[in-house]
């Protein structure tokens, strides 16, 4: 049960479109920063293999600069 | 610690985006995660949300603490406040999160045989009031005394002043901001006649420069530094970080600038020879609103009890002021400062260019210094000299640390030496104070007695016999703890502590009162830049928790001085306020009527003619100005700021072979002071669990020390053991290392070095000498 934070970095001028991108994901939670380009991601999956595989789907979003891993998380179910 | 009711799953999902955030704030300070307020928000939730001050710092963000069913559940900032217009940082985020802790004071605790006993609150009142009366009996008034905060609000501190000066008699009256910002009121006082910053955050707006002097503003004042970046990329303001350990606010300035410990004043006297030698002083401006003085020299550090001192100020001309700072040329003080020729004349230029707005900020750096006032004097000299004051964009700008350090400790005067308004050694200022508060003035005694380390001091030589702690936590605060904890572990003296934590201090207290958190009750704070904010009470505490001020008005009671406390549980707030602002009618210190602090998100004092005053002293915006010129410090009877004449003295503790580092302690930005809240707030306790001793690379290369190895830190007075941290969130020059002092299981204090400035009685946290050693 992998719970991932991430600083995602967009091209500039779309971050609004990042966001939107991201959040789509049903495993991802998004907090855009005020008043900088850098969007603040925890993705919260099921197993490794998901994990990887949304990793994958994100790093496809035209409008992502850059995806930086910050702390990664193991956990059991609740 | 307590973790919140949330299932662990969440809670790691909330640790994760915090990891994030602090993340970003490392490469990006200043970064403002906004929508982070809108995540404690239950969904389909209706809210109600009421406007209110931070708890934290002396920033004041407006907030809105949304709550629903009686409880407060989300936090976000306050758009209508034009300190932080929206934004807050992660500790503003988080604040309500403290009050659902689990060891939350919710009753009153006294101790019988050495055990804590739950005792009704009258019931404890009423053993307070019986103290306290007794020991004045048996001892006399000035066996007795109060330490309050910066954290009390207005009210608060207005009625512990009223009990202690007006009722009790006794100048035993101090409080915690004596250890953050006495130094700054005593440099307005000898400046200018007049305390607290003559500018406001609107500066920000306009300055071209802003210098920070050993201040790291992205971790201590980040909402204020995050305004600064926008300036910084919208218009191209620039920063320069002038400091003795390179931080994060370093790394997002254009320049960073280190120089050694305690030579900030030769450098400053430097920047003033340069002005000088290049003509950039502005001449107009010295003539007519400038004079010099000097004041005496080798005052000493204050290291033993009774230590006293009374500067003897002497009237200079600006060519004897010129021949002194022949010893500060560039090159003379570049030898001992570690600072280049090239950048103390690039300093100069800066503040000697005309066409350059320029804003000097600061807060402990300079405050918590040995010379504290002579290095606020310094910095106002460099603004004098070229006329960069009171006017949009161009001034001298203390910070302070605590919410209400203004508000309540330098306004309301919860210091020894002053009253509500001015000071007890003046007799116009005690009848002002015996009129309003209708005792006899022979009640108000006309000498100050102890500051903060004195009193301390006197309870551990049994002069004190019962002191009354609220809102605050000495024995982790203090420096030189390893002196003033067993002091206070001595029978001699009873001791109250009210606070809405279980404190080390609280640990030591004969009684623990329970105390509302701010939300719980009515209140009010002043902020860094004069600004007056109310807050109405937003939910109920816990159990028996009672607002301070009630208190204090119930113990006087009690003690027999009900006549003079004549406030409704109710009201009280609002009388309270309503009787202090006749303390600064007229249009130097006018204060917003109640009804105007309720509708707005503060108010600057002067408050004159519905108008707040943004920049005193200048003509085009203050009333109060009445010499006809276009500046008016009419804090001085000349009318005129007085440019200081003041050298370098070294610290009184440097490093030597057995001792061979600096230490320097602070904050970091996860918790904020002593940590009694922060660290019960669990993704900020996480994200920064324990302190550490932060080493420069080479240092730790050549003694072989390694990231997380336990290091013992060890001075004259005491030691600590703490882990290493090698280039992680700060770097400490070569031979300097840094401790943050916001863990009480790792008390840095017993190492610090009760040291103070001689005027204004503040203790220096940021030189003393100590060696390290594998543990």
């Amino acid at each position: 049960m992998p719970i991932k934070s991430y600083l995602a970095l967009p091209v500039a001028g779309r971050k609004d479109e990042l966001m939107t991108a991201l959040k789509s994901f049903h495993q991802c939670e998004v907090v855009p920063a005020k008043n900088q380009d850098v969007l603040a991601l925890v993705t919260d999956t099921s197993n490794e293999m998901e994990e990887e595989i949304l990793k994958e789907k994100i790093e496809a979003i035209n409008s992502l600069k850059m995806l930086s891993l910050v702390s990664g998380f193991n956990t059991p179910p609740n | 610690m307590y973790k919140s009711a949330t299932n662990r799953r969440s809670f790691i999902k909330k640790m994760a985006m915090l990891s994030a955030m602090t993340a970003a704030a490392s490469m990006f300070p200043g970064i403002i995660f906004a929508s982070e307020q809108e995540k404690g928000i239950p969904e389909g939730a209706n809210l109600d949300w009421k406007k209110g001050p931070c708890r934290f710092c002396g920033v004041g963000c407006g907030i809105l603490v949304g709550t629903e069913n009686g409880r407060a559940v989300a936090v976000k900032g306050d758009p209508n406040s034009s300190v932080n217009k929206g934004l807050l940082c992660v500790k503003g985020y988080h604040q309500i999160m403290c009050i659902q802790s689990k060891d939350r004071l919710t009753h009153a605790l006294v101790k019988k045989n050495g055990k804590y006993v739950q005792t009704p609150i009258n019931e404890a009142l009423d053993l307070v009031a019986s103290k306290m009366k007794g020991t004045i009996e048996k001892h006399g008034k000035d066996s007795v005394a109060m330490y309050t905060s910066g954290q009390s609000t207005i009210p608060e501190g207005y009625i512990a002043s009223k009990l202690m000066k007006g009722a009790i008699g006794t100048n035993n009256l101090d409080c915690n901001a004596r250890l953050c910002m006495a130094s700054a009121v005593t440099g307005f006082l000898t400046s200018f006649g007049a305390d607290e910053p003559m500018g406001c955050y609107e500066d920000i707006d306009h300055a071209d420069y802003f210098v920070t002097w050993g201040n790291n503003m992205a971790e201590m004042h980040p909402v204020l530094f995050s305004r600064m970046l926008e300036q910084k990329s919208q218009r191209g303001a620039k920063i320069i970080d002038f400091a003795t350990r390179t931080t994060r606010s370093s790394t997002a300035s254009d320049k960073s600038i280190l120089f050694e410990p305690q030579t900030d004043l030769a450098v400053a006297n430097a920047i003033c020879y340069e002005i000088i030698k290049n003509g950039w002083v502005n001449k107009s401006f010295v003539e007519n609103h400038c004079s010099f003085s000097k004041g005496l020299t080798n005052m000493g550090y204050g290291l033993e009890d009774h230590y006293e001192f009374t500067d003897k100020p002497e009237k200079i001309d600006f060519d004897a002021y010129k021949e002194f700072l022949k010893d500060y040329s560039p090159e003379k003080v570049s030898k001992y400062s570690k600072v280049s020729v090239k950048d103390i004349k690039y300093l100069a230029s800066i503040y000697g260019d005309p066409n350059k707005k320029v804003v000097s900020y600061w807060c402990m750096g300079m405050n918590q210094h040995t010379r504290g006032t002579w290095i606020n004097n310094l910095v106002y000299n460099i603004h004098l000299l070229t006329g960069k004051i009171s006017q949009p964009g161009n001034g001298p700008f203390s910070l302070t640390g605590q919410p209400s350090a203004c508000g309540t400790a330098r306004e309301v005067g919860t210091f020894t030496h002053k009253l509500p308004h001015g000071v007890v050694t003046n007799k116009e200022d005690r009848e002002m104070a015996a009129r309003i508060w209708k005792v006899p003035v022979e009640n108000i005694p006309p000498k100050p007695t102890y500051h903060a380390t004195e009193m301390f001091r006197a309870v551990d030589r049994g002069d004190i016999k019962f002191i009354w702690i609220q809102a605050t936590n000495p024995l982790v605060s203090l420096p030189k703890t390893s002196r003033y904890r067993p002091g206070m572990e001595k029978d001699s003296c009873f001791i109250v502590v009210s606070d809405v934590f279980p404190t080390p201090t609280s640990d030591v207290a004969d009684v623990i009162l329970p105390a509302s958190w701010h939300i719980e009750k009515s209140g009010l704070y002043g902020n860094s830049e004069r600004r007056t904010q109310h807050w109405d009470k937003m939910v109920e505490g816990p159990g028996e928790s009672t607002a301070d001020a009630w208190m204090f008005i119930e113990v006087a009671k009690r003690m027999g001085y009900g006549n003079l406390f004549p406030y409704s549980k109710e009201n009280h707030v609002e009388e309270i306020y309503n009787e202090y602002r006749q303390f600064h009618e007229g249009a130097k210190h006018g204060m917003a009527p109640l009804e105007v602090l309720k509708k707005e998100s503060g108010a600057i004092w002067p408050y004159v003619n519905g108008k707040s005053t943004q920049w005193r002293f200048n003509a085009k915006y203050d009333p109060a100005c009445s010499n006809g010129k276009d500046f008016h410090f009419y804090g001085k009877p000349d009318g005129k700021a007085v440019i200081w004449q003041r050298p370098f003295e070294e610290a009184p503790e440097k490093p030597d072979q057995e001792y061979p580092f600096w230490l320097n302690t602070g904050r970091v930005i996860e918790h904020w002071h002593t940590g009694s809240m922060t660290r019960r707030i669990p993704v900020l306790h996480q994200a920064m669990p324990h302190a550490y001793v932060e080493f420069h690379p080479d240092d730790a290369k050549s003694l072989g020390i390694r990231n997380g190895e336990n290091i013992k830190i060890t001075s004259r007075r005491g030691s600590c053991k703490l882990p290493a941290s090698i280039n992680e969130r700060g770097l400490p020059t070569k031979g300097q290392v840094f401790v943050p002092f916001f863990d009480e299981n790792m008390l840095i204090n017993d190492v610090t070095l009760d040291a103070f400035c001689p005027i204004s009685k503040e203790p220096d946290y940021k030189k003393c000498a100590v060696k390290v050693e594998k543990a």
